[in-house]
């Protein structure tokens, strides 16, 4: 797919989250609209998946850690064919199989349950370790919020994937810089995030991450006998005008207003 | 003559011939290979062995991450730091999806002794129980650790193996049945029942010999598996009996004993005691002096039990 099409179709993916979050008027806009470049680098550009068959063995696993973001993820799985695009609009309604936050028992493509923070990347270690014990060739991907990189489990992981030389392992970080409460630096300053990663024995780029060219390109950069890091540079809310860094925009669905108006910006006009 | 063995050797030894036979099993711990007893596969599967170091909610989840790329993990460390400091990783990474992982968690309960209450954990029955789907195995004896790490292992989701320090007198027998939920009824009797757990097990049985002096015919049910209950087994006991006693080495909410009144409240007009921790933490000492201070003795048993049909 060229550039004008995958950023034409980031615009359509940002509605339908949007449409997504008016609908079950709950869910969590900022980060949602932030990774988006970032999962379709991932789903359109470089992982080895296959929506006809979401459980082959040698698929790439793709670990979402930063798990209330998954209406992004949902927008790009039924973009793929996982399930149909008309499921979205049943997102954390009762009987969906959509859940609040992402659970692989339910969904198709979901390869861990995650939103309880820091634990995606932790599994996601614990499949690239499982990945070398079967000697298996699949990557294993897992996208980070920055708020999330305050929990001591993130740190556990990354040790824990330097020490096994994991270089199956691929860590992407959403750094929007900010989080329900305010800004990082307000609330628990993640301070040099790159120069930690790389301390923890990290091979570390930093992107753009709304150039999904630059995040391929980190993507595919040979690395050897050490896990990587891409810190992927983003606008929390991007998108939509009265949402981009705006923190009170982490966790609120909009009113009906917001909603036409948002998806106005987004190219999709609404039958009021 | 009964073979004695500490129980976490015992588990280490399981998990060698565990591992023998089927090649998915790996065996994780957190820096205590040596005190869990893990070393034993470790030396013998190195390519099969992963140590985490001392981050345990790390190793819970990595666990998981094994579990979905088709393997079978044993997870080990002190029963304290897996069901306490990891409780919330088991709860999500694992016991929500009902990952196919296994905890063989030792040091459990007062039985740690000398390094005291920081260390014994007398609540970890009590956490595992309020997951969904998590089996919880107490093993009383050598010969029945081994037939719970088998049992484990035939398991398609989380299973919680408490393993005990100390060394034990082996009081069952190879063909003694281990089926996952179903109590052993390892003496009858029809005054009082009393219902046991691992190392209080022993005690248990030294009590209704002092209760046969005087005269009362007590039952002692072996209670290997804490989750799910054996609740026919409670309701047949208890209506025989008219009285049930528990006996547990861990604290009496959320244990043996709160399962078991679970069954009986609203089904049962049996009398009813619980012996165990009374809602206090451990302390040091050595393992004898801590039982007979916290009241986990025979005698003790025998008095509930003698109380409860003046």
């Amino acid at each position: 797919m060229n550039n004008e099409n995958l950023n034409e179709k980031a615009k359509h993916l940002r509605a339908d989250i949007i449409r997504m979050l008016y609908t079950c008027q709950s869910g969590h806009p900022g980060g949602s609209l932030s990774c988006v470049e970032i999962l379709m680098a991932l789903y359109y550009k470089v992982a080895h998946v296959d929506a006809s068959n979401p459980k082959m063995e040698d698929r790439d696993r793709i670990v979402l850690s930063k798990g209330h973001a998954c209406p992004a993820l949902y927008a790009i799985l039924a973009d793929k064919g996982y399930f149909p695009r008309e499921d979205l609009w049943s997102l954390r309604q009762i009987g969906s199989h959509l859940q609040g936050h992402p659970d692989m028992t339910k969904t198709p493509g979901i390869d861990a349950n995650t939103g309880s923070l820091g634990q995606g990347i932790s599994i996601a270690m614990g499949m690239a370790l499982a990945a070398k014990h079967n000697k298996a060739n699949y990557k294993v991907y897992t996208v980070i919020g920055d708020g999330e990189s305050q929990e001591g489990l993130v740190w556990e992981a990354a040790m824990a994937a330097a020490h096994y030389k994991l270089d199956n392992l691929v860590v992407m970080l959403d750094h929007n810089g900010l989080q329900i409460d305010g800004s990082n630096d307000e609330v628990m300053s993640i301070g040099d995030i790159v120069a930690k990663f790389k301390a923890f024995g990290f091979e570390c780029f930093k992107v753009n991450g709304h150039d999904i060219d630059a995040i391929t390109e980190a993507l595919k950069a040979p690395v050897s006998g050490k896990p990587k890091f891409i810190c992927c540079e983003t606008v929390k809310g991007k998108g939509v005008s009265f949402m981009e860094n705006n923190f009170g925009w982490h966790g609120k669905a909009p009113n009906k207003d917001e909603y036409i108006t948002a998806m106005k910006e987004l190219g999709v006009t609404v039958n009021e | 003559m009964s073979e004695s063995k500490s129980l976490r050797v015992a588990y280490g030894e399981a998990l060698v011939e565990l591992g023998k036979k089927d090649k998915n099993i790996v065996v994780m711990d957190a820096d205590l290979a040596h005190a869990t007893m893990t070393s034993a596969f470790a030396a013998e599967y190195p390519d099969r062995f992963y140590n985490f170091g001392i981050a345990e909610a790390n190793m819970m989840c990595a666990a998981a991450g094994f579990a979905h790329s088709g393997l079978i993990p044993f997870v080990s460390t002190f029963a304290l730091f897996g069901t306490g400091r990891a409780y919330e990783q088991i709860r999500n990474s694992i016991s929500y999806v009902n990952a196919n992982v296994k905890f063989g968690l030792s040091h459990s309960g007062l039985s740690v002794g000398e390094d005291g209450g920081s260390h014994q954990s007398i609540e970890d029955i009590s956490l595992m129980r309020g997951l969904p789907g998590m089996t919880i195995f107490v093993p009383c004896d050598p010969l029945e650790m081994k037939k719970a790490v088998y049992a484990a292992a035939e398991i398609n989701g989380p299973v919680y193996i408490r393993v005990a320090r100390p060394v034990v007198d082996t009081i069952t027998t190879l063909d003694t049945p281990f089926i996952p939920g179903k109590a052993n009824v390892m003496k009858d009797g029809s005054d009082v029942c009393i219902m046991a757990t691992g190392l209080m097990v022993p005690y248990a049985l030294q009590a209704a010999e002092i209760l046969a002096a005087d005269g009362m015919k007590a039952a002692v049910v072996n209670f290997h598996t804490i989750k799910p209950i054996d609740k026919e087994c409670i309701l047949a006991m208890a209506n025989k009996c008219g009285a049930v006693v528990t006996a547990e080495e861990h604290s009496i909410i959320g244990g043996l004993g709160t399962a078991v009144a679970e069954v009986l409240a609203g089904n049962s007009s049996a009398k009813f005691a619980r012996v165990g921790i009374q809602d206090k933490f451990g302390k040091s000492g050595k393992p004898a002096e801590l039982f007979a201070a916290y009241g986990l003795t025979a005698e003790n048993i025998a008095a509930q039990c003698k109380s409860l049909k003046k």
